[in-house]
């Protein structure tokens, strides 16, 4: 199945190609944006493959499964690729009109595909080893980025990010060598059996915090959030939106992939504790966002907040919660990509995303706060927007868990959301503001990936019922994985 | 050779620990290199030591039922091996980044190098 390692190699190809090129900024554009495109074209081909021949596995190099390594995507894989296609090619094209052309002499696009290239290979693949250096790969060109074209603030975000990253790496190579020292194997699928024979209570116990905590850094579950809204707001918006779609969500599908593989009892000490991290973090989040002044500030912690929603299908560990979950992810990577998007248009008009000095922009920009209102108001959750559908299926699973103290948070937190949300949009285009011309012309180019991500976020809202069918589907394969057991050892 | 080793590998968590909390770039980025070396001495022990045996099945022990002690675990050497050389660039990274937080904060003390508050 090459279709399998393409998601892979396309950025990496890419890549290679944009760091030899000469620096003419056509070429590169050009160049970037067709290897984010191909990315999607390889993922939407991958995912229509799954969806209807079953889970896809590579031996690469045909070694055989417990041996080498192997790339598989199973339903949940292949979408979660599909959306790095989609957040590629959208941060692409809007780089290429909102980033300043000493960046991108500085290897800028050859970094976003590096990162790209992380990510797919996380998603896809079949190893736990494997998984680190692709978390590696994804890390060094996030910090790259992080610091390219350093100014003074985003040199400390940078550095408070690399080093909480570096102890997040050090905590998942301690549960690796611990996992491989007790099973002798990093295949997932064969840790899935030999761990099972091999388990320990003293070991499981320890491994399952080590790997909790070093998934929850990346994905930025209380009380290991605060790195994020400390850094993320400092890059440009296109990296923010980069990041905050990807880097948080490969830790919450590396919880999926991990949990469901080692940790099946659904009564275990793991998931309650998951529970409640996940609460915790959907309050902390949204009482962070109400705290802030900036943009960009309280999307990074209406991020952190939202990421508990994603969790709570997790600790649940019933199809109809994790199916939610997953529908969650897909709604809130296509929505908070585009805010930071959107964050990047208003950075670009009036130079600045303090909500102090915004206001006025519905008077001197109608449109944009109607395109504005789209992924807002589906962040906060109004209906008929994904987010409503989203954060109804978490509630509903809540409820039919007989978690009431749960759906009573999530509602809340929802409440929240809507208050954080309808503060933003107001104070930054409803409010009386400052009567000043635009800073700097917006161009053609910048609105078309916001326009794109808002249009997808509606489709998105009617085409819920198979989406979420789908996700559903896919949380099945997940708490059942003797399909991906046997789809990547041979008939057992 | 087991107790000696897992006594270095919680010595250099330990160590790095101690360094990152006394707030100093320098220490930090030292505390950060020793914990990562610890997890490498720790993949190392957890996964079995064979003494003076390469990782190849040698021509006498083929066919032998029990291949325990045979021939040394190749997985763990190669885990290490990668493990280094991803420390060694982010280390590298990180002594960049250091330094030029340093230059522009003018002190090493992590909480002074805040930056501006919104």
């Amino acid at each position: 199945m090459i279709l399998l390692v393409l998601p892979i190699v396309i950025p990496f190809i890419t890549a290679i190609v944009l760091k030899v090129l000469p620096y003419r900024p056509r070429l590169l554009h050009g160049v970037a944006f067709a290897g984010a495109l191909g990315i999607l074209v390889a993922a939407i081909t991958l995912l229509v493959r799954v969806e209807s021949q079953g889970t896809q596995v590579l031996q690469i190099g045909g070694w055989p499964a417990p041996f080498g390594i192997t790339l598989v995507a199973d339903l949940l894989s292949a979408m979660l690729v599909v959306m790095v296609g989609i957040i590629a090619t959208a941060v692409t094209a809007q780089s290429f009109a909102g980033v300043d052309p000493r960046r991108e002499q500085l290897g800028y696009h050859t970094l976003i595909h590096v990162l790209l290239m992380g990510v797919s290979g996380a998603f896809l693949t079949g190893d736990l080893f494997n998984l680190y250096v692709w978390y590696e790969v994804m890390l060094i060109a996030s910090f790259v980025l992080m610091a390219l074209h350093r100014t003074r603030d985003q040199l400390h975000a940078a550095f408070t990010y690399v080093t909480i990253n570096l102890i997040a790496s050090a905590f998942l190579l301690t549960a690796i060598g611990l996992l491989y020292g007790q099973a002798g194997t990093l295949n997932l699928a064969d840790l899935s059996i030999a761990w099972a024979q091999r388990r320990t209570p003293a070991l499981d116990g320890a491994l399952a915090m080590l790997f909790l905590t070093a998934f929850g850094i990346k994905a930025g579950l209380f009380p290991l959030f605060f790195w994020l809204p400390a850094s993320y707001h400092a890059p440009p918006p296109a990296i923010g939106a980069l990041f905050a779609g990807l880097l948080t969500k490969v830790g919450v599908y590396s919880m999926i992939r991990v949990f469901s593989l080692l940790f099946r009892e659904p009564d275990a000490i793991l998931y309650s504790f998951l529970l409640v991290l996940s609460i915790v973090t959907m309050i902390v989040g949204l009482v962070g966002a109400a705290a802030q002044r900036d943009f960009r500030r309280i999307l990074a912690f209406n991020l952190v907040g939202h990421i508990g929603f994603t969790t709570v299908g997790i600790a649940l560990w019933t199809p109809f919660a994790l199916g939610a979950s997953i529908f969650y992810i897909l709604h809130h990577m296509l929505v908070i990509s585009n805010l930071y998007l959107l964050s990047g248009l208003i950075l670009r008009i009036r130079r600045t995303t303090d909500l102090g000095a915004l206001g006025g922009l519905y008077r001197s920009r109608p449109a944009l706060s109607i395109l504005a209102m789209i992924p807002i108001f589906s962040l906060a959750g109004i209906p008929p927007l994904s987010g409503f559908l989203a954060k109804l299926a978490i509630v509903a699973s809540a409820i039919q868990a007989n978690q009431f103290i749960l759906a009573g948070v999530a509602l809340t937190v929802g409440l929240m959301t809507v208050l954080s949300m309808a503060r933003l949009w107001q104070e930054v285009f409803w409010k009386a503001g400052p009567d000043e011309p635009d800073r700097s012309p917006l161009g053609r180019v910048m609105p078309i990936p916001v326009i794109a991500l808002a249009t997808l976020t509606l489709a998105l809202t009617v085409a819920a019922r198979p989406v979420f069918d789908l996700s559903t589907r896919a949380a099945e394969q997940v708490l059942d994985p003797q399909g991906y057991v046997q789809a990547v050892l041979g008939v057992d | 050779m087991e107790l000696l080793l897992a006594v270095v590998a919680g010595t250099l968590y330990a160590t790095g620990i101690y360094l990152m909390l006394r707030r100093r770039l320098a220490q930090l980025i030292v505390g950060l290199s020793m914990i990562a070396n610890g997890s490498n001495v720790l993949i190392f022990t957890a996964a079995g030591l064979t003494r003076g045996k390469p990782p190849i099945i040698e021509e006498d022990a083929v066919g032998m039922a029990n291949l325990d002690g045979a021939f040394a675990d190749p997985v763990p050497q190669s885990l290490i091996l990668t493990a280094i050389v991803i420390g060694f660039g982010v280390l590298a990274f990180s002594l960049v980044l250091a330094h030029r937080v340093h230059a522009s904060a003018a002190t090493d003390d992590i909480d002074a190098i805040k930056p501006e508050p919104t």
